[in-house]
């Protein structure tokens, strides 16, 4: 491809202004992507990222402000136009067609796509393409048989068969192992280095920015706070222009405890997906008194159903699970009984109704008890606020009374309510799952903390999370899920990300 | 008793062959509904109103193959109705179904009066009756151009939906909205347009209830035969070669009945006649876990998601 030089496009958004009715949600912002480069995009969540590059991919229209592509301006008022300046962008969720091969989802994405559909040509064609590309991808499965890497692969792979020349990635190694996103970050890198492509990049990453990624730019607010070449920016000044002056919560000690004994107790356990097939296999995992087990690995590799056998929201296929000695069924007498509680994640779909208001939510669990309940069956709303009251204060949740719809609050304040009724009592066992995904620092911040002072206080924790970071901070041993099995346990300062990384590719 | 045995066969293909093709029109219809995703529950209706305006214009023209067409263009009209509600906010697609499944009938009905008495002609059947030299056969064999039709339909509704840009359209619309969107697709015209030729092809079955079999018009005739097309969509996950599969499976079951009572079996014969809706419950149940999801369901149905 010697001709591909030059072919890549810069873009240039200025004075870039939205505003959603009385939230202004990006700021003048004006960010400049030279061609050629790959390029990050830092923020907390809710720093506008994702508004600034819907603006500029025209799925929203910007109150104020212009882009300049290739130092021409430009009105991208709709994807179409964006994809006929040769702009493109890669959700985080993706946006293949489950059911359709890979060779289906290519050829009907084309504008051009033919009416009858000569498939030999067609996949002749593919091939060929494929040939020429950085990564493959089997083009005859359905994507929903394609692995997550091999979905995202094809995302990028859609922007390229499509010819964008400018592609935006919103945190394309989310779903991908170090290693995996590691060659894929190598692979798009070396493009942009030859001027095949230009790439905005969002993330949060710093161990990506700094490694791949030529300059960056940093959102705060709404607002652009900084940015430079990366090599003459340490990850700390990133962090502080980032987080700002959010004053975050010191992070609890964590305690040292001599040998305590087994608390949660898995042998064997099995169980399948909703399509049937085995999704945990044969898994044994022993959480002490006072520690927290992490279960790392990529999503999709059966953690998140293990955490919904052990909440009850999945059958158990074989196995045994024990809290302290006893057979544990997750129903709601026994999680009582034995104490155990777990923070899911998507805590609005798993853990909370969304439509009852925020004092019955937190009551969820002891509702039928006194003080609520009188005569086991007079509910009296009372002493749920009350108690509602002194919860909200004490885990600080924001909310404008113990009265509003649980869906009104946000995402930070859903999963400390949620961490208020379920860490406000006495706790053995807390299962967890990816507790802090989409939160902002400081209810990240907080979240750590409380779950490592229930680890302190002699709680079995066991923490499920696809944030490796996370893992390496809070967990005292490590196992990994690959396929379904655990492919390594190891305390956390006998093993290292290199390891666990492999592991969570499957090999040992 | 051989005889006897081979008697109930015999009448059980004849039957599976003419009581399957309403079944197999209307199936095909929803498969295509339920593929670009929405699910039409109204078909019923939409079948009602077809065998009615088949009836009636296959009388007024003396033409049957008009009243053919006429039941398509209602059906369409009909499928045209659920498509436009649909597309309105926060409207669910299966309380409008239940209307216009209500609706149709009634309409029916109303218009329908008029036509219960009077003879309209027929379709006529091609008699395949010279293959063979057995009389029971003979009669068997007479099978109506419709069902030849559905047939083809099936295989060319089966071809296009993996190879032309209409067929990965619609099923990209049923699988994933959002993806359709982000490609520039309109879903609510996608939908509108599948669910248009889904009345079509209920309508069409229709035609066949009042043209040539049972070949009148009254108001007991469809018993719920559009309901259960839907339920055999299910059965067939959404796969239009197993609907003719299904669809004859139905159909012969429902030939149980009075092919047992032609060999003097009439001990339970009303008990026979309900082998059609047993059989949609245990394929129902049977078909169905707890513990799965739906194999091959369009993964924007309102009743998968």
């Amino acid at each position: 491809m010697s001709e591909a030089g030059g072919r890549a496009i810069g873009v240039e958004t200025v004075g870039m202004t939205k505003i959603f009715g009385s939230l202004t949600a990006l700021e003048d912002v004006s960010i400049r992507v030279r061609p050629g480069t790959l390029h990050a995009l830092l923020g907390e969540n809710g720093a506008g990222k994702s508004t600034l590059v819907k603006c500029m991919m025209g799925f929203y229209q910007p109150t104020r402000g212009e882009m300049l592509v290739d130092g021409h301006e430009a009105a991208i008022r709709n994807p179409r136009e964006a994809s006929d300046a040769k702009l493109g962008m890669v959700y985080q969720h993706f946006t293949l067609v489950p059911s359709l091969t890979a060779a289906e989802n290519l050829v009907v994405s084309r504008p051009d796509c033919p009416a009858i559909v000569d498939w030999k040509r067609e996949i002749a064609a593919l091939e060929e393409f494929m040939a020429r590309m950085p990564f493959r991808v089997p083009l005859t499965t359905p994507v929903d048989n394609l692995s997550a890497g091999e979905k995202q692969k094809l995302e990028i792979l859609k922007q390229l068969y499509l010819d964008r020349r400018f592609v935006v990635l919103d945190e394309p190694t989310s779903v991908l192992t170090p290693d995996e996103a590691d060659e894929m970050l190598g692979l798009l890198k070396g493009m942009t280095t030859r001027g095949e492509l230009t790439i905005l990049m969002i993330t949060h990453k710093f161990r990506e920015v700094t490694a791949y990624a030529d300059e960056v730019s940093i959102l705060r607010r709404g607002r652009y706070v900084g940015g430079g070449l990366v090599g003459e920016m340490t990850t700390d000044d990133m962090a502080r222009l980032m987080i700002g002056d959010t004053e975050i919560r010191e992070r609890a000690a964590r305690l040292e405890h001599g040998p305590s004994p087994v608390v949660l107790d898995l042998t064997a356990v099995y169980a399948s997906d909703d399509d049937g097939l085995p999704a945990v296999t044969s898994v044994d995992l022993k959480v002490h008194a006072g520690e927290i087990v992490g279960i790392a690995g990529v999503s999709g590799n059966g953690q998140s159903e293990l955490v919904e056998v052990l909440s009850g929201q999945r059958d158990l296929d074989d196995g045994r699970i024990l809290v302290h000695g006893q057979g544990f069924e997750p129903v709601r007498d026994q999680m009582d009984k034995l104490k155990v509680f777990s923070l899911q994640e998507e805590p609005l779909r798993n853990s909370a109704v969304p439509r009852m208001t925020v004092a019955e939510n937190i009551a969820l669990r002891t509702f039928d008890k006194p003080p609520i309940t009188s005569l086991g069956w007079w509910l009296s709303p009372g002493p749920m606020r009350a108690k509602a009251r002194e919860l909200i204060d004490r885990y600080r949740v924001k909310t404008p009374s113990t009265e509003e719809p649980m869906e009104n609050l946000s995402g930070g304040n859903v999963q400390r309510a949620v961490l208020a009724r379920e860490l406000s009592g006495d706790v053995d066992v807390l299962i967890v799952a990816n507790p802090c995904f989409g939160l902002d620092f400081a209810s990240v911040s907080e979240i750590r903390s409380q779950i490592l002072e229930q680890r302190n206080r002699g709680a079995a924790v066991l923490l499920v999370s696809e944030d490796l970071d996370e893992i390496l901070e809070l967990a005292d041993r490590v196992a990994v899920m690959s396929g379904g099995r655990i492919t390594l346990q190891a305390p956390i300062g006998a093993t290292d990300r290199n390891a666990i990384g492999h592991a969570m590719a499957g090999g040992h | 008793m051989s005889d006897a045995l081979t008697t109930v066969a015999v009448a059980m293909f004849a039957g599976a062959v003419r009581v399957s093709t309403p079944f197999l029109f209307v199936s095909l219809g929803e498969t295509l509904t339920e593929k670009s995703g929405r699910i039409n529950l109204g078909l019923e209706g939409t079948l009602v109103f077809g065998a009615m305006s088949a009836y009636a214009v296959s009388y007024l023209s003396g033409n049957p193959w008009v009243g053919v067409l006429a039941a398509g263009l209602a059906g369409s009209v009909f499928g045209m109705a659920h498509g436009f509600f649909c597309r309105l906010p926060k409207v669910s697609d299966i309380a409008i179904g239940i209307a216009l499944m209500l609706f149709g009938s009634g309409l029916a009905f109303f218009f329908g009066k008029g036509f219960i008495q009077p003879t309209a002609p027929r379709l006529q059947a091609i008699d395949f009756g010279f293959l063979t030299s057995d009389p029971q056969l003979k009669v068997a064999l007479q099978i109506n151009p419709l069902f030849f039709i559905g047939l083809a339909l099936a295989v060319v509704m089966w071809w296009a939906l993996a190879n032309t840009r209409f067929g990965l359209i619609v099923r990209m619309t049923g699988d994933s909205a959002a993806t359709a969107k982000a490609m520039g697709v309109s879903v609510d015209l996608v939908r509108f347009v599948a669910t248009t030729i889904g009345g079509f092809l209920a309508g069409v079955g229709g035609a066949f209830l009042s043209l040539y079999y049972p070949g009148s018009w009254n108001e007991g005739l469809s018993s719920g035969q559009g309901l259960m097309a839907v339920a055999l969509v299910i059965f067939s996950r959404w796969n239009p070669l197993m609907c003719v599969a299904a669809a004859l499976l139905f159909g012969a079951a429902g030939a149980l009945g009075p092919a047992l009572q032609s060999v003097g079996i009439s001990q339970g014969y009303h008990f026979f006649n309900a082998a059609p809706h047993i059989l949609t419950l245990a394929i129902l149940i049977a078909s169905s876990s707890s513990k799965r999801s739906l194999e091959g369901a369009p993964g924007e149905l309102s009743i998968t998601k």
